[in-house]
């Protein structure tokens, strides 16, 4: 069971607190009716699925509640960094230079 | 006394006997004997039959690994049916007073077992024989092959009856935990112990100390084995350490949480019930050591598998652990210097060393020095190329091996045989982390070599041989994850004297003069896979290690290949013309050894498994004798039957009174969430197809949800309590879906909306009165509201007081009939519906259930989210378009309810059936247009709900089908096992289209 920190409780808890969202930063267009149907699909179905780090959303469901970012290395799944909502992707360079 | 028993040896106690059965014949044993040792003792070996061949099998090892000798026993008190325990292993099962074990896989016994038969045609039963003959003709698949295969499959016997024990499930955090009480891992347990530390120490054995209890002569600084071992016990628990013996860690996980279970129960005669039987540790722990030591090879020789034949070690381990001989004449058959140790071990209490055949042609000087003495004849650079005997080793043949030449063999009679090929490390727990693996040449074995856990390996586990080094080892690394911790403490060392250190060489199976295909030289003894069959996959195609694995089974019965896996891997690499590194292991993956379910469901099972919801009328429906159903979590009351009554009775009456009447539903499982803010119709307009903004704070509103791909996810109705406050309801199984979807868009998408989301599911309990009666039951009781058709029209909304509970009323129906629900505090609901069913006794109310309440909204074609829809159903797929907000810029969806996939017209609709000859369709059925034409045929829809109308006095049916809304009036088919039925397409509302009923 991995441990899993969340960013608005500042605390490392087990996994069963928490559950996935799918993948992060796929924001909503603004206006979905000026939205080609390619680009729409995409924002629906098309995800980056990679081998490596993951920008991906979490929710503290039985604790704060809240959804969050996280950045996860899907071949260790470990987790490389959690972040609020809202927040700039972290740069992935550095986090992977800090997991060395 | 038994003939095998060595007075005075071992660690068992000779002063106590324990008396037990095997197959039904009596035997003694003693306070501390396995079933294997204690059977060993009365010179019995033949303890089991295999799995494909039925031979007959005794035990090869003394440990976990154990794939032979697998008996079935009862435990506990009772001994009763549920307490059954199949594929227990021997060498791990204590004996106990009243014990009772029965061999497995024999008919009608033991000794004469008709399957054997299958030894007899082993040519006709090769590696992919499974693959390579249930494949044709099909039609033998249903009467011949899966009777067969069924009849031949599995191990042992499930029991049948329920399992009466408890299994406790328990947390435990650790700095250290330390996995193998051998010497390495007591050296570790001592080294973080007195660093300060929380240290945890786990054992699968019934006593910790690993190696140690089978190395009595060794002496440790000064002091004797056994003197030692109980000095550093006493030590490690003085220092806080909690040491858990009978405790397997069952599987590593993520950051470092280590899985254990602890056998509480088994070993005791009359247990305590108050105990569980087993205990699941989820153990986290900062720091891991592992130090579980080294697994034996067995040698791979035509025979190796006839009862006698067993590990050099093991046969170590019964003699100095339980004073057991384990035959009378031996052979020893090596290519390490370990079992040297075994015979020279034997030879000290009378057992007849008949021969040490080592297949090595260089040996070191003091074994053989030793061997001379004893008066053991050696034979060097030999191999053995057979074994005789039916239900025991009677011989084995041995021929010298020269420049690869085998020649003229010999046969040398014995009662056991003794091998060993050499150590492994055990890697389970350390591959669990995903930690790569190193080859290591000299050894021919794979190392551990890095993990990302933190985590340190010692002793055996990573390759290094003998006490001194395993000790040293073991200190160091406890000294390492006592410094990785912060905390310092400086390794030790320990003199050991008359250690057993030794090298050896790893062997493919042995060379042979025979005809290959006539050999039966055992890789994996419980899956009766042999060198012959991992050959046979390599020519026959099988390149990755892990289709060879499949191919053959090899290394996939309960024992999981702890003694096959590098064999085989040797021999397919040698097969391939590989080297074994690139050929690679197969994956271990937990559990290290069999785990019973009960340890892993726990507390989890019968009422426990999962909860109950229950509404607050819930006691008053089980009065009625109501009859439930779980929608969800929640019991719902599905019918509630008149003495005599069928469902379809009961349900053609609960109808026909609400639609004649008025009928009472408890509708408090429907989920609830306010939306409460300044933003709070901003909100929905985004969430929901319909229009919000303009909704009065006195009306209700049907609100439909969908996914942002635009298909139906939940609905139900809203109420606009005031300008900022909405009572939403949703379906009953969808609330926490739904709400979680909310926040969701609240939080991250929409974080600058005022809103503020919460889940009141169970603050109310709802009751719901339908029929054209239901009014003039309602109004006496309420005060605040107007209730006439025109203050209070359909779909309006207020509050007020019934029977004196402040409520929220509502004139909403799911019936198509007058219908109000009523919204009381949930500590109010069972009172209220006592007095409105009181007062209803005059308008002759009944009270109905889901069953009723299905019939009456399908009479209607309300549609129920998740039976009429599938999650591919849009709104205009389900006649729905017009709860759309077709002025509303942007809803949850909208953008994809216009993607050209959305809009063509064969897709799926929402259409309403009659059959022609009035019979009920079956739900799920699927709906043809050609009922002539051949199979498969085309498939255009199925049947989402159908019901005995008793309004309209058929059956109705509800479905979805390709391009429905152009097919009204046509004549589908329903092909069913027996007949096929026609049946009219339809709308979907079956009674009072203009909605007359509901403005009553
Ligand atoms: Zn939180």
């Amino acid at each position: 069971m991995l441990l899993i920190t969340c960013p608005y409780c500042q605390e490392t808890l087990p996994e069963a607190e928490f559950v996935y969202a799918g993948e992060a930063h796929i924001a909503r267009p603004e206006d979905p009716s000026q939205v080609s149907d390619e680009a729409w699909r995409d924002f629906l179905f098309i995800r980056t699925n990679p081998k490596g780090p993951h920008f991906e959303r979490w929710r503290h469901l039985h604790g704060c509640g809240r959804f969050f970012n996280a950045v996860r290395d899907t071949v260790s799944d470990r987790f490389l960094t959690t972040y609020k909502a809202g927040e700039p992707k972290p740069d992935l360079a550095t986090l992977t230079g800090e997991a060395k | 006394m038994s003939a095998f028993r060595v007075h005075g040896k071992g660690r068992v106690n000779h002063g106590r006997k324990v008396g037990f059965r095997f197959d039904g014949t009596p035997f003694e044993g003693l306070e501390g004997d396995t079933v294997a040792s204690a059977l060993l003792a009365h010179g019995v070996h033949l303890m089991g039959r295999s799995f494909k061949y039925h031979r007959p099998r005794g035990p090869v090892t003394a440990g976990s690994e154990e794939p032979n000798a697998l008996i079935e026993t009862r435990r506990g008190i009772d001994r009763s049916e549920g307490r059954v325990e199949p594929n227990t292993r021997a060498t791990m099962a204590e004996l106990r007073e009243g014990l009772e074990a029965v061999s497995q896989n024999r008919w009608p016994s033991l000794g004469f077992d008709v399957g054997a038969v299958n030894d007899g045609f082993h040519k006709l039963l090769p590696a992919g024989f499974y693959y390579k003959t249930f494949m044709w003709p099909k039609s033998f698949w249903d009467k011949v092959y899966e009777p067969f295969i069924r009849a031949a499959a599995g191990l042992g016997r499930s029991p049948d009856a329920p399992d009466p024990d408890s299994y406790a499930s328990r947390y435990l955090h650790t700095d250290v935990l330390v996995v193998g009480g051998g010497p390495a891992g007591l050296a570790a347990a001592r080294a973080a112990a007195e660093a300060g530390l929380r240290v945890t120490l786990v054992d699968e054995s019934s006593e910790i100390g690993g190696s140690l209890l089978s190395e009595p002569d060794v002496v440790i600084d000064g002091t004797p084995a056994w003197d030692w071992l109980a000095g550093e016990v006493a030590a490690l628990a003085a220092l806080g350490v909690k040491l858990m013996p009978r405790t397997t860690a069952i599987g590593y996980y993520h950051q470092n949480m280590i899985g254990l279970v602890e056998r509480v129960t088994d070993h005791l005669a009359e247990p305590d019930p108050a105990l569980p039987r087993e205990r699941l540790w989820r153990v986290r722990a900062r720091q891991v050591v592992l130090a579980q030591g080294a697994l034996e090879k067995p040698l791979i020789f035509d025979g190796n598998d006839r009862p006698g034949v067993m590990l050099a070690g093991s046969a170590q381990t019964y003699l100095n652990r339980y004073g057991v001989r384990v035959g009378q004449t031996a052979v020893v058959v090596t290519s390490h210097d370990s079992a040297w140790s075994a015979a020279f071990d034997l030879a000290a209490v009378g057992t007849s060393i008949a021969a040490i055949v080592d297949t090595r042609a260089e040996l070191r000087e003091d074994l053989l020095g030793r061997a001379h003495a004893l008066g053991i004849e050696v034979l060097r650079g030999h191999t053995v190329t057979g074994t005789a005997g039916r239900l025991r080793v009677s011989a084995i043949t041995v021929n010298p091996v020269q420049s690869g030449a085998v020649g003229a063999g010999r046969n040398i009679a014995c009662d056991c045989v003794l091998m060993s090929g050499g150590w492994t490390p055990t890697l389970h727990l350390f591959s669990h982390t995903q930690g790569k693996l190193e080859w290591d040449e000299e050894g021919k074995t794979f190392l551990p070599f890095e993990t990302r856990e933190d985590c340190q390996i010692a002793g055996a586990g990573r390759g290094l041989w003998g006490i001194e080094a395993a000790l040293a080892d073991g200190s160091a690394m406890g000294a390492r994850a006592a410094e990785a911790l912060g905390a310092r403490v400086l390794a030790r060392s320990h003199a050991v004297e008359r250690d057993r250190t030794g090298s050896g060489v790893a062997k493919k199976e042995l060379p042979t003069l025979k005809d290959l295909t006539s050999t039966r030289a055992f890789v994996d003894f419980q899956n009766d896979v042999t060198a012959k069959d991992l050959r046979l996959a390599v020519r026959e195609g099988m390149r990755s290690i892990e289709h060879v694995k499949r191919y053959t089974t090899n290394g996939m019965a309960t024992d999981q290949g702890k003694m096959s896996n590098i064999n085989g891997l040797i021999i397919a690499a040698d097969a391939l013309g590989k080297p074994a590194p690139q050929v690679g292991l197969t994956t271990f993956r937990p559990p290290y050894t069999p785990t019973s379910f009960g340890a892993l469901c726990g507390y989890h099972r019968g009422d426990h498994f999962d909860l109950t919801r229950k509404t607050p009328i819930d006691p008053w429906a089980e009065a009625q004798g109501a009859v439930f159903e779980p929608v969800g979590q929640w019991r719902r009351a599905r019918y509630f039957p008149k003495p005599g009554e069928d469902m379809d009775t009961a349900v053609a009456r609960e109808c026909l009174t609400t639609r004649s009447a008025v009928g009472m539903f408890d509708a408090s499982t429907l989920g609830k969430i306010e939306i409460v803010g300044p933003d709070a119709a901003a909100f929905l307009e985004r969430m929901y197809t319909n229009p919000w903004s303009k909704l009065a704070p006195d009306r209700c509103r049907y609100g439909l949800l969908l996914g942002e791909d635009g298909f139906i996810r939940d609905d139900g109705v809203i109420a606009r309590l005031a300008q900022d406050r909405f009572h939403v309801t949703t379906t009953t199984g969808g609330a926490a879906r739904v709400l979680a979807m909310m926040e969701d868009y609240l939080q991250t998408e929409w974080p600058h909306l005022k809103v503020w989301l919460t889940s009141v599911t169970e603050q109310w309990a709802t009751i719901a009165l339908n029929g054209p009666k239901a009014r003039a039951l309602l109004e006496p009781f309420v005060e605040g509201l107007d209730l006439t058709p025109e203050a209070f029209p359909h779909m309006a909304n207020g509050t007020c007081t019934v029977a004196g509970f402040p409520a929220r009323l509502w004139r909403v129906s799911f019936t198509g009939e007058l219908g109000f629900e009523i919204n009381v505090p949930a500590r109010h609901g069972r009172e209220l519906w006592e007095i409105l069913w009181q007062a209803g006794q005059a308008h002759g109310v009944c009270a109905y259930g889901t069953e009723t309440m299905h019939v009456l909204r399908a009479e209607k074609g309300y549609i129920i989210v998740g039976q009429d829809t599938d999650g591919t159903v849009t709104p205009q797929d389900a006649g729905l378009g017009w709860a759309i907000g077709k002025a509303k810029p942007d809803f949850v969806g909208k953008r994809s309810l216009s993607r050209p996939d959305m809009l063509v017209e064969s897709r799926k609709q929402l259409v309403g059936l009659l059959t022609e000859d009035h019979s009920k369709l079956e739900e799920g059925a699927q709906i043809v247009l050609d009922p002539s034409q051949p199979i498969p045929m085309k498939m255009v829809g199925h049947v989402t709900s159908s019901y005995h109308s008793q309004a309209l006095g058929r059956p109705i049916a509800l479905a979805l089908v390709e391009g429905g809304f152009g097919r009204m009036g046509d004549l589908v088919h329903v092909p069913m096992e027996d007949r096929t039925l026609a049946a009219r397409i339809t709308g979907t509302v079956f009674l009072d289209p203009a909605g007359d009923r509901l403005k009553m």
